[in-house]
């Protein structure tokens, strides 16, 4: 089954310069209701995007008009937590193809990676750098290129180079699936079994 | 070179591994429940595959269950949409389900050792992070996403590559008053909520190996509250005896085949492991957390830490975590009144917690400010609670014994904590908003929640524990 192909973006970034996101954060427990994959966008962050009166909060970065774009930048060791994968469902649905940090935990990273979101490790110097950038001018532009693993920041031409492991690199420019690849094994796994 | 307990089992898992791809992994057990899985099953209809290995996949229904009057029909509509949603499921595709009203329904990392299908040297995976506590019968067990939970369906392997090794070894007899619970909160407050990310954490030591399984299981538990892969701990007597005679555990010459092999799991005294920490169980007090990570923990007669003492670039995050508690720098939780005690969750709802719970609480009650929930991991821990007259002891002491299930852990159901109100909980996150929006959480033990219970008050169980009558 074909999955989501990513290659190359260049957009505007939303800054959120805070440690240790937990996927409870970024989706809360009582969302996790749905029996489908869709819709959780518009429960992103809900609970420091919205009020106890479901009003959008102000002062959060995904209801200040400034800031848009694909790429979502954030602190260290996001995705923390809970293994649920509703959090890279939500993030993707609302419209995000990347999240930038220093460090992100293990399971969201995979999460992420099988549904066309892209994980982009950085220094924390680069990160930095970025959320300078725009907070500086909310309007600057990032490129992340997953052929040659780098991400810019266009206006400085600062850049950095990321790791991805080779096989998701290619899973994800290509639309490859997992389950296709190891059901070609099928064979061998047979063949474990009988051990 | 010798080799490490996490290395033998996966090497002994691997279908294929070919250069610059994961490993493929083979998984013994997948265990399913259903809040991750409807988009799995899904995924499987829409490529018209079936379940590889049903009769390797167990369900459950533990997250989105209510704790009292299971034996009426769920009253929240999605909650009940889903759950039966799983049994539709599970009869599709051929699973065996322990849903409500089954004897063997509950929290899925409660089920699985306590019937004998978590072992030594297996494999296993749920979506779930805390499958890291099966890891306590010296197996490799982690969380997975949905996609994965998919994978497993159609495969019975997982795509993964192997992690980094650790050991942590903990060395030195234990204070009174302080138990598995501690210790996991301390290491975790030593290394951060980070610190265990990209690993595979091996528990070893003294003051490990003389904790019982449901001490383990507390401790392989946490090991994600720490961002590690998994946790495990090598099987010695304690394992066997756990397992011998449970429910699916192998009998007869297929017992000894199966004793055989896991004496020969342990790392080896050569094995290299990518990085070893030490601590002393002397230097443990009992635990509780501040903050809204589990990393945010400090000895419950310590005073928070001050913004000050943080890098600049963390101060923010630092800030923002004491305002949501309503802590401010240098405090002292100790004293600090409180509303909620939850004694639950896959990390403390074994019958070994309950009872000592009820040894401490008998005679005692709950002080008037404190709502108290004791939510068992089972319907089989229930049971046993009753057929010990726990739950007249919990009843007298103003701790209602409610019916199994993740509740308060994760706030999906009705049992939510209300927003601003404490609550000292045994279970394994403080997030925001975890259990329940806006509620504050404090990670504890169950005996410190007990005794927080008993005064209304975050407590030192150490100023309850004379000497002589000590449970520790
Ligand atoms: S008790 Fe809590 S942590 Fe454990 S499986 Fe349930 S929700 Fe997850």
């Amino acid at each position: 089954m074909a999955t989501k192909i990513f290659k190359h973006i260049q957009t505007s970034v939303v800054p959120l310069p805070i440690e240790n996101i937990d996927t409870d954060q970024i989706i809360p427990a009582r969302f996790l209701k749905a029996t489908t994959r869709d819709g959780f966008g518009n429960n992103l962050f809900r609970d420091w995007r919205f009020d106890e009166n479901d009003n959008p909060k102000e002062e959060f970065v995904l209801n200040n008009p400034n800031f848009s774009g694909k790429i979502l930048v954030a602190g260290k060791n996001f995705g923390c937590g809970s293994s649920r994968e509703h959090a890279a469902w939500a993030i993707a649905d609302y419209g995000f193809d990347a999240v930038v940090s220093s460090f992100f935990a293990d399971i969201f990273k995979g999460n992420a990676l099988n549904n066309g979101l892209l994980p982009v490790q950085v220094s924390e110097d680069f990160l930095k750098k970025i959320f300078d950038a725009v907070y500086a001018d909310h309007t600057a532009a990032v490129e992340i290129d997953l052929v040659d693993q780098f991400i810019k920041i266009v206006a400085t031409g600062e850049q950095e180079t990321f790791e991805v492991n080779p096989y998701k690199k290619a899973c994800m420019t290509n639309g490859y699936d997992d389950i296709d690849y190891i059901l070609s094994k099928k064979e061998l796994i047979e063949e474990f079994e009988g051990k | 070179m010798g080799q490490t307990l996490f290395d033998k089992i996966w090497d002994a898992h691997v279908v294929s591994s070919n250069e610059g791809f994961p490993d493929i992994l083979y998984i013994d057990t997948h265990f399913i429940h259903e809040v991750t899985s409807p988009q799995a099953f899904d995924g499987l209809r829409t490529r018209g595959l079936p379940v590889f290995r049903p009769k390797q996949t167990v369900a459950t229904a533990d997250h989105n269950v209510p704790t009292i009057d299971q034996h009426l029909p769920i009253k929240e509509e999605l909650s009940r949409y889903q759950v039966d949603m799983l049994t539709k499921n599970c009869k599709e595709f051929g699973i065996e389900l322990y849903g409500l009203g089954h004897p063997f329904q509950g929290i899925v990392h409660v089920i699985g050792p306590e019937l004998g299908i978590t072992r030594p040297g297996g494999t296993y995976v749920c979506g779930d992070s805390h499958t890291s506590t099966h890891g306590a019968f010296g197996a490799i067990a982690f969380g997975i996403g949905t996609s994965q939970v998919e994978q497993v369906m159609a495969t019975q392997c997982l795509l993964q590559s192997r992690p980094k090794r650790m050991k942590i070894e903990v060395n030195g007899k234990l204070h009174k008053g302080v138990g598995a619970k501690d210790i996991i909160l301390y290491i975790i407050s030593q290394i951060s909520a980070a610190g265990g990310t990209g690993y595979a954490v091996e528990y070893a030591g003294d003051t490990i190996r003389s904790l019982s399984m449901e001490g383990r299981m507390t401790i392989c538990n946490m090991s994600i509250e720490m961002g590690a892969r998994c946790g495990l701990i090598a099987p010695d007597e304690t394992t066997i005896e756990y397992v011998k005679g449970r429910e699916f555990a192998p009998k007869g010459e297929e017992w000894d085949k199966a004793v055989a092999y896991w004496k020969t799991l342990y790392s080896d005294a050569d094995a290299q492991f990518d990085e070893v920490l030490s601590f002393r169980a002397e230097d443990i007090e009992p635990m509780i957390t501040y903050g809204t990570n589990p990393g945010m923990g400090i000895g419950v007669t310590q005073h928070v830490p001050e913004t000050a003492s943080f890098e600049a670039k963390e101060q923010g995050s630092y800030k923002k975590a004491l305002e949501y508690m309503g802590l401010h720098d240098d405090e002292q939780l100790l004293g600090k009144p409180i509303d909620y005690v939850f004694i639950g969750s896959c990390t403390n709802s074994r019958i070994e917690d309950l009872r000592q719970v009820a040894e401490f609480v008998k005679g005692k009650h709950k002080a008037d400010n404190v709502t108290v929930w004791v939510v068992p991991g089972s319907k089989q821990v229930q049971e046993q609670a009753i057929r010990e007259g726990l739950d007249k002891i919990f009843n007298e002491a103003g701790f209602p014994l409610r019916e199994p299930g993740c509740s308060a852990c994760l706030g999906m159901n009705e049992d939510k904590i209300p927003a601003g109100k404490y609550c000292v909980s045994t279970s394994n996150r403080n997030f925001e908003g975890r259990q329940g929006p806006n509620s504050r959480t404090f990670l504890a033990s169950p005996l410190t929640a007990a005794a927080s219970a008993i005064t209304g008050k975050v407590t030192d169980i150490r100023t309850f524990l004379k000497e002589e009558e000590l449970v520790s």
